[in-house]
């Protein structure tokens, strides 16, 4: 690991202090904290976008498949479960961290993986299926908005998933340090984030998809 | 020649469409072959390569991007001569309206995107550090994709014109007209990706300088001692974070519309094209104070500078910035009262539009103060400044006309539109943009532009705008609509528009006296020996002229507000000057490649989803994924000037205290 530096390029944000958390000791790590931050606020925006986009087509069906018609409240309840639960784990792997404990860090991200690919699987399930019975984005500007909306957090998801194990990886080869710590700080805010993202999915496509 | 060869030459190269086409071509290739010769005949591959492709330094990108925003320069107003030119008299046919459609597509976006951005983000990147006593901006690695993804979406951009057709639905290229089915071509495709490009780019500038600020000013610089070039770069990447997600949103879904066969915007299947009017302006408007507010920012510090007095009103100017950038969101429907959204919807966004001028007035009064009984220098950036103000004041009152509602109904998409917002982009942005580079050029490159000849430069152009533009209100009034490609001789329009087509040719001389002023100053502009040509009162200006690539040997402590200057007035200028003793090994980031390469992987992948190339397309965004991981991997990416060599430069520059 290469010697933590005194400061960062500007050098004077702050001293490194062990009265924070491990991953906001080192400026030059923190910073990139505060950046990450900004970014979410541009990525929520984003998905307000396109919240917005559906709401304003979603009654848009055009004669075909309509919200009640495909929507399948066991899959999109069992997708929950796993993105829920794996946002907790993700939790706890950023609570390994801080304690310093690389081994369950590294089997909670182990989980949390498995719990985000066992998301992304009942996805793609329901997915393929609602194009096998005609539902396609082709169909109409309802469904193109569904499967935009919910296909751009389903992208997401899987970027979080290449990056956590490359995180995985990361910390297994170099153990916990300050730059490895914020690493894994800052995907698991990501993960977090999304987490939050689905659960306004879930109440404004699925549950008001089926009944209103 | 083969006859598959001639098929390519007719469906991409379009050498059917006339001597334009082949002008450009052979434009293109002599320049490419010039760039070519020179960088081999003078052995400059290594050193370009090196000092500037590979660079992360923000003085260098921002210099990058200077050089790149007077290039758009040149081709938006070539673009916008042209237009005038078949404007000039009635029933021209100078050039067809297929070609007319494309040129005013191509003179907008370029302006706003790929002009006033690049110019914006120049002067941050040159300042911004300097100002608040920095190394280099929060994530330099970050700063140096930023550009680069600006650089390949504008080549992406300017190559429609000579390799399968530019864009023609306009700037704001509003579906159904958008749709494929409605602008079949490539054309459009262009336009969407390589906004999409340049967008990330900007996005991730807006992060990048709001952590610079935020995190990295100078020990003692409190918020309130910022100088305000700052707060207005503050205020700019707080409009960027909120609004371009919008832009994202609106064109990534009419790629889908036209790539993959979605309806979101389409008139069949429930689509609703008012979704994408809605999510363009809720970006578009902000748009604009996002390149105004630095350009306030530019004012600020030049009138304080050559009126030698502090700015008048120091408060109410970061008030009136943080104001702006938060109105500036609720304004956007303003740009299509006629939709028929209603009394309250109109009501609503007529009176956010109204009350936005009012922060602006605030700083206007503030600017004027500030000249007050000061002792005013005629510089060039002064000269700018002034020239802004009534120029500003005519384009914010003809907005408050345009801003009340029911009126608009009169006025929407007329000439009297088009004359107001060039007065305010080009009085407001242009004004500034110039003004900031004769302002801190020097401090790029260690020398100033040549007065004379920027004078000259000076008066060509603001007359020839008001000769350009005044007649366009009066146009519009007529009745003359916006986008129309020639008119009938008996509209009573012919004078007016052949006045407004010589302002356009007044401009243009302008813009060639300041080319020529560029290469005469290289040899003959007066050199800054001092660091402080102008009597400058913030930090860059305690710096030498261009600035070592570390700016600070030591990082200054700040204690007030004009920080510079104040040391000036109480002769401790040698304060800042840095002690051997001091000096410690400067943290910085290494050079790389990967931003280079990235943008180009996003230009491959923009290239082949122009062309509905799914294979080409997925394999350019396959490298963009690589790089992505290779700097997921990477952590040798800093190292530390050594004390001597730190102390060396210093020495050399006479600067050891």
């Amino acid at each position: 690991m290469m010697a933590m530096p005194d400061a960062i390029y500007g050098g004077h944000s702050g001293v490194t202090s062990s009265d924070k958390p491990l991953e906001y000791r080192d400026p030059n790590q923190s910073v990139k904290i505060l950046g990450f931050w900004l970014f979410l606020a541009t990525d929520m925006l984003l998905f307000g976008c396109l919240f917005a986009t559906y709401l304003v087509v979603r009654t848009h069906t055009d004669g075909g498949p309509t919200a009640r018609s495909i929507f399948d409240i066991p899959g999109f309840t069992l997708e929950t479960f796993f993105l829920l639960t794996s946002s907790f784990t993700g939790g706890l792997s950023t609570l390994a961290m801080r304690n310093g404990n690389k081994k369950a860090l590294v089997s909670w991200f182990a989980v949390t993986i498995a719990l985000g690919l066992a998301f992304i699987g009942l996805e793609v399930h329901e997915f393929i299926g609602d194009v096998a019975s005609g539902a396609t984005w082709e169909r109409s500007a309802f469904l193109s908005a569904f499967f935009t909306l919910v296909g751009t957090h389903g992208s997401h998801v899987t970027v979080g998933l290449v990056w956590m194990f490359l995180t995985l990886l990361q910390v297994a080869k170099r153990g916990i340090t300050p730059i490895t710590a914020r690493k894994v700080f800052v995907v698991n805010l990501y993960w977090h984030f999304l987490d939050v993202v689905w659960v306004f999915i879930f109440t404004v496509v699925y549950l008001s998809g089926r009944v209103m | 020649m083969p006859s598959g060869f001639m098929q390519f030459a007719d469906k991409y190269l379009m050498w059917k469409e006339g001597p334009m086409i082949w002008g450009s071509d052979v434009a293109i290739l002599l320049v490419s072959i010039g760039i070519v010769f020179v960088l081999t005949y003078f052995h400059k591959w290594k050193w370009l390569w090196r000092e500037w492709i590979t660079t992360v330094d923000h003085k260098k990108i921002g210099i990058m991007y200077l050089i790149c925003a007077l290039l758009m320069l040149f081709r938006g107003g070539a673009d916008a001569e042209l237009l005038r030119t078949q404007l000039a008299i009635p029933n021209n046919h100078f050039l067809s309206a297929e070609h007319y459609d494309q040129i005013f597509t191509t003179h907008g976006t370029i302006m706003i995107l790929f002009m006033a951005m690049p110019f914006i983000f120049a002067l941050f990147n040159i300042v911004v550090p300097l100002q608040i006593g920095a190394r280099d901006v929060a994530f330099p690695y970050l700063n140096a994709i930023s550009f680069w993804l600006f650089f390949f979406a504008a080549m992406l951009f300017n190559l429609s014109f000579v390799f399968g057709g530019s864009p023609d639905a306009s700037w704001v290229s509003y579906p159904p007209l958008s749709e494929l089915g409605f602008d079949p071509g490539p054309g459009e495709n262009y336009y969407l990706l390589a906004l999409q490009i340049t967008g990330i780019g900007s996005i991730a500038t807006g992060i990048n300088f709001l952590a610079t600020i935020f995190k990295m000013r100078a020990p003692g610089m409190k918020l309130m001692h910022m100088p305000l070039f700052t707060w207005s770069t503050v205020a700019a990447c707080v409009v960027i974070i909120f609004a371009f997600p919008a832009l994202a949103i609106a064109i990534a879904l009419l790629t889908l519309d036209r790539i993959f066969g979605t309806h979101f915007f389409t008139i069949l299947h429930g689509g609703n094209p008012m979704m994408f009017v809605n999510l363009f302006w809720v970006w578009g408007h902000p748009e604009v104070y996002i390149v105004v507010l630095p350009a306030f920012g530019v004012y600020s510090e030049v009138v304080a500078t050559f009126a030698r007095k502090r700015i008048f009103g120091y408060s109410s100017m970061v008030a009136s910035l943080m104001l702006i950038s938060v109105i500036s969101y609720f304004v956007w429907a303003h740009h299509f009262f006629t939709m028929g959204a209603g009394a309250d919807v109109n009501t609503f966004f007529a009176v956010a539009s109204m009350l936005v001028g009012i922060p602006t007035g605030v700083k206007v009064f503030n600017w004027l103060f500030t000249m007050y009984r000061g002792r005013i220098r005629m510089t060039l950036p002064m000269l700018w400044t002034i020239a802004f103000v009534p120029c500003f004041a005519i384009g914010g009152a003809t907005g408050i006309m345009l801003a009340a509602a029911p009126a608009d109904y009169q006025y929407h998409n007329s000439y009297f539109l088009i004359a107001h917002f060039h007065q305010v982009l080009i009085g407001g942005v242009v004004f500034g943009m110039l003004a900031g580079m004769y302002y801190w050029w020097p401090k790029m490159f260690g020398f100033k532009l040549d007065e004379r000849l920027g004078r000259w430069a000076f008066w060509f152009f603001n007359i020839g705008f008001y000769v350009c533009f005044m007649p366009q209100y009066a146009l519009g009034f007529m009745g003359m609509q916006r986008r129309m490609y020639t008119y009938p001789a008996d509209m009573g329009w012919n004078t007016l528009n052949l006045i407004s087509t010589i302002g356009a040719y007044i401009m243009a001389i302008g813009f060639v006296f300041i080319v020529i002023q560029v290469l005469y100053s290289v040899k003959y502009g007066e050199r800054d020996l001092t660091g402080d040509p102008w009597d400058g009162r913030t930090l860059e200006w305690s710096l030498p002229s261009p600035a070592p690539h570390y700016n600070f040997a030591v990082i200054p402590t700040v204690t007030s507000r004009d920080v510079w200057w104040e040391l000036k007035e109480q002769g401790r200028t040698d304060e800042l000057k840095p002690k051997a003793e001091d000096i410690k090994p400067i943290h910085m980031p290494k050079n790389s490649a990967r931003p280079f390469f990235m943008g180009l992987a996003f230009f491959v992948a923009g290239f082949g989803f122009v062309f509905d190339s799914m294979w080409l397309g997925f394999l350019g965004l396959a490298g963009v994924v690589a790089c992505l991981i290779a700097r997921a991997l990477e952590y040798n990416d800093d190292y530390h000037i050594p004390v001597h060599e730190v102390v060396e430069t210093e020495a050399t520059l006479g600067r050891l205290g």
